[in-house]
């Protein structure tokens, strides 16, 4: 594994979105003091994003796969795509949250300066071809993500979920260094095609030694992903957190762990798929079946989702394990159509948080269409989508994650996953029954501002149109990934 | 026995020992001191594998910055009800299960540790020629420039965090 060990001003150029976003990042702290409205810093934001989204625009014009930095750091199709997701996710969210956090009395210019470290974190994971890269991006993200669940200072339940999600982040790292060291000191190299190269060249794939790494490596994604069993901390750390922050982090974090899962198995791994296929069925299924059933009994409409996003990610898993880039493919293209539904939903449950009122619980709901025809609406498609049920995207992205499980031989996994789906239907469909067919027992008021409905309107229209024309979205993702 | 057999034997047993009295003891700053024995341990350990950087590393981090913050996070406490408050959770004996069985295993497959040839570009006798604070400010500044610069980053995030969740309440 001769690696060039030059590195010139030139591999720069690759970290261009990157570098952006931190400057973005220092930039609305320096503007935070000396503006007070918190609408230009977070106009600012989105505009930053926008440069970074245009600088990883003009890299893909590249097309061929470059690697800077003696190996370390690869900018391609696989990447590129992640990074997408990621933006989307940096705008919607600011969107979502500046009335938000004005009522939660929380609205200080770090918030996004917080969001934009944050997402540069998940960048670098999605880019990292060596684990020590890897494992930074990791860091850079998890620290800023905790921060942000904490970010309701004055409230209790947000200083428990930023303690717990720090804690047991603290704990995923350690089985994530401990992975890594296992690893390196039976391959001698980090990087993840060295590892590829070492493991066969040596022949220690069928050592102990080596399963244990892989198993530590998995077990710590498994905590970002939240899979279970290691997913105790999401519906405390979901319905604690800043409601922008849930959606945030049910979207970017996730699809920042199935980045380096892919990037890590599929590179890394790629002459164990059996093995670590192995390892991800039975978690595959126990994720699907957790998520679906626990979520079944929750009244809280934040502890539901973090319950969906869990059996979410089980479905999302499926495209792993069959380990193909196809399979891969419909994985990616899963995690796009979840970053529009999931953020979508959560941006009805925030504006049914006014002074005074939390209104997280399903009886908040009771009635919604009489009094807000057009909000219930929406969140009838987000709940449909999310169920997956035709024409929206939700049934697109499990459709094909089934198709590929099937087309990899694991029709008993697809199977499985249909009969979850079916139950998890049932909480989904139980949120349009009380917005649809009760009556209200209360009056309830909607928090709107612009930014909110520009939210919504993209938000549902998206989940729309990847829902009747699914091919523009799974052909970009096959563009991205297979080249 | 070799004498560095029987030195390694005194550091690993005497590790675990420490680490055992640190969890056990009931006054919060007798478990601190037991730490600070513990982390010179260590660095006594990495002085035996010839990295010297990494022993002053562990003095001047953990000894020196890492158990002071403990301290200072121990000075605000309340001792007296931490002392008399149950120290274990109802769930210890699973814990402590889980954690045997996963002892177990890893000592079960220690033997499997394959010691490969000169394994990468920073063998044991390369580092050895070079002296490792060489190695590793050169790795450091070339190679691993990317690393350390991100490395900076989260630190910024850390001095952010820290100010944003300890600063006065603005309204």
């Amino acid at each position: 594994m001769e690696m060039e060990a030059t590195i010139s001003l030139l591999d720069m150029r690759l970290l261009v979105p990157e570098l952006t976003l931190i400057c973005v990042g220092l930039i609305l702290m320096l503007l935070d003091l000396v503006v007070r409205k918190k609408e230009l810093i977070a106009a600012v934001g989105i505009a930053g994003t926008l440069v970074a989204m245009y600088g990883t625009y003009k890299l893909y014009g590249f097309y061929n796969p470059q690697a800077a930095f003696a190996g370390m750091f690869v900018v391609d199709g696989y990447s590129n795509f992640f990074k997408l997701i990621f933006y989307l996710n940096i705008i919607l969210t600011i969107c979502i949250s500046l009335k938000y956090m004005a009522i939660e009395k929380a609205s200080f210019g770090e918030y996004y300066a917080l969001l934009m470290f944050s997402s540069t974190g998940m960048m670098i994971m999605a880019s990292a071809a060596d684990l020590i890269i890897l494992y930074l991006g990791l860091e850079l993200m998890a620290l800023s993500t905790y921060i942000l669940a904490g970010f309701m200072r004055n409230q209790p339940r947000s200083n428990e979920a930023a303690l717990k999600y720090f804690f047991l982040g603290a704990f995923s790292s350690a089985f994530l260094l401990y992975g890594i060291s296992l690893t390196y000191g039976l391959t001698g190299t980090t990087n993840l095609k060295g590892i590829a190269e070492a493991l066969s060249t040596l022949s220690i794939m069928d050592n102990p030694i080596t399963y244990l790494g892989l198993i530590f490596i998995i077990v710590a994604f498994g905590f970002k992903i939240a899979l279970v069993p290691f997913h105790m901390w999401a519906p405390d750390v979901y319905e604690g957190s800043p409601t922008s922050i849930t959606a945030f982090m049910s979207v970017g974090p996730k699809a920042a762990g199935f980045a380096v899962l892919g990037r890590v198995l599929f590179d890394a791994f790629a002459g164990m798929q059996v093995q670590w296929a192995a390892i991800l069925v039975p978690i595959a299924v126990l994720t699907m079946a957790t998520g679906s059933i626990i979520a079944l009994a929750q009244t809280n409409i934040k502890r539901m989702l973090a319950y969906s996003s869990i059996a979410h990610a089980g479905y999302m898993l499926l495209g792993i394990i069959a380990g193909t880039h196809d399979g891969l493919t419909s994985t990616v293209n899963y995690l796009m159509i979840y970053l529009f539904m999931n953020i979508g939903a959560f941006a009805i449950v925030i504006m049914l948080r006014r002074e005074g009122v939390q209104g997280e619980n399903l009886d908040d709901y009771m009635g919604l269409s009489k009094s807000h025809p057009l909000a219930s609406a929406l969140m009838l498609i987000f709940m449909f989508s999310l169920a997956g049920i035709p024409p929206t995207a939700g049934f697109v992205g499990k459709f094909y994650v089934f198709m590929e499980a099937i087309n990899a031989g694991y029709v008993y996994m697809a199977l499985i996953a249909v009969v979850f789906s079916a139950i998890s239907a049932f909480f989904y469909l139980r949120v349009v029954m009380y917005m649809y067919m009760k009556d209200p027992v209360k009056e309830v008021e909607l928090t709107t501002s612009p930014s909110m409905s520009i939210a919504l309107a993209v938000t549902a229209m998206m989940v729309l149109i990847f829902g009747i024309f699914p091919s523009i979205l799974l052909n970009l993702v096959r563009l991205s990934i297979l080249g | 026995m070799t004498t560095p057999q029987l030195f390694f034997a005194y550091f690993a047993v005497a590790m675990t020992v420490l680490s055992l009295l640190v969890v056990t003891r009931r006054s919060p700053v007798h478990s601190i001191m037991w730490m600070l024995v513990l982390f010179i341990h260590i660095a006594a350990l990495y002085l035996f594998l010839n990295a010297e950087f990494l022993a002053a590393i562990q003095i001047i981090v953990y000894a020196g910055a890492i158990l002071v913050l403990f301290l200072f996070v121990i000075m605000m406490l309340n001792l007296k009800k931490e002392e008399t408050a149950k120290k274990y959770q109802a769930q210890w004996p699973v814990s402590a299960g889980i954690a045997i069985i996963l002892a177990a295993f890893l000592v079960l497959i220690l033997g499997k540790i394959v010691v490969l040839p000169s394994l990468g570009e920073y063998s044991i006798e390369a580092v050895k020629t070079e002296g490792i604070m060489m190695t590793t400010g050169k790795v450091l500044y070339t190679e691993f420039l990317l690393p350390f610069e991100i490395a900076s980053i989260v630190l910024l995030v850390a001095i952010i965090g820290a100010v944003v969740l300890a600063k006065k309440r603005i309204e």
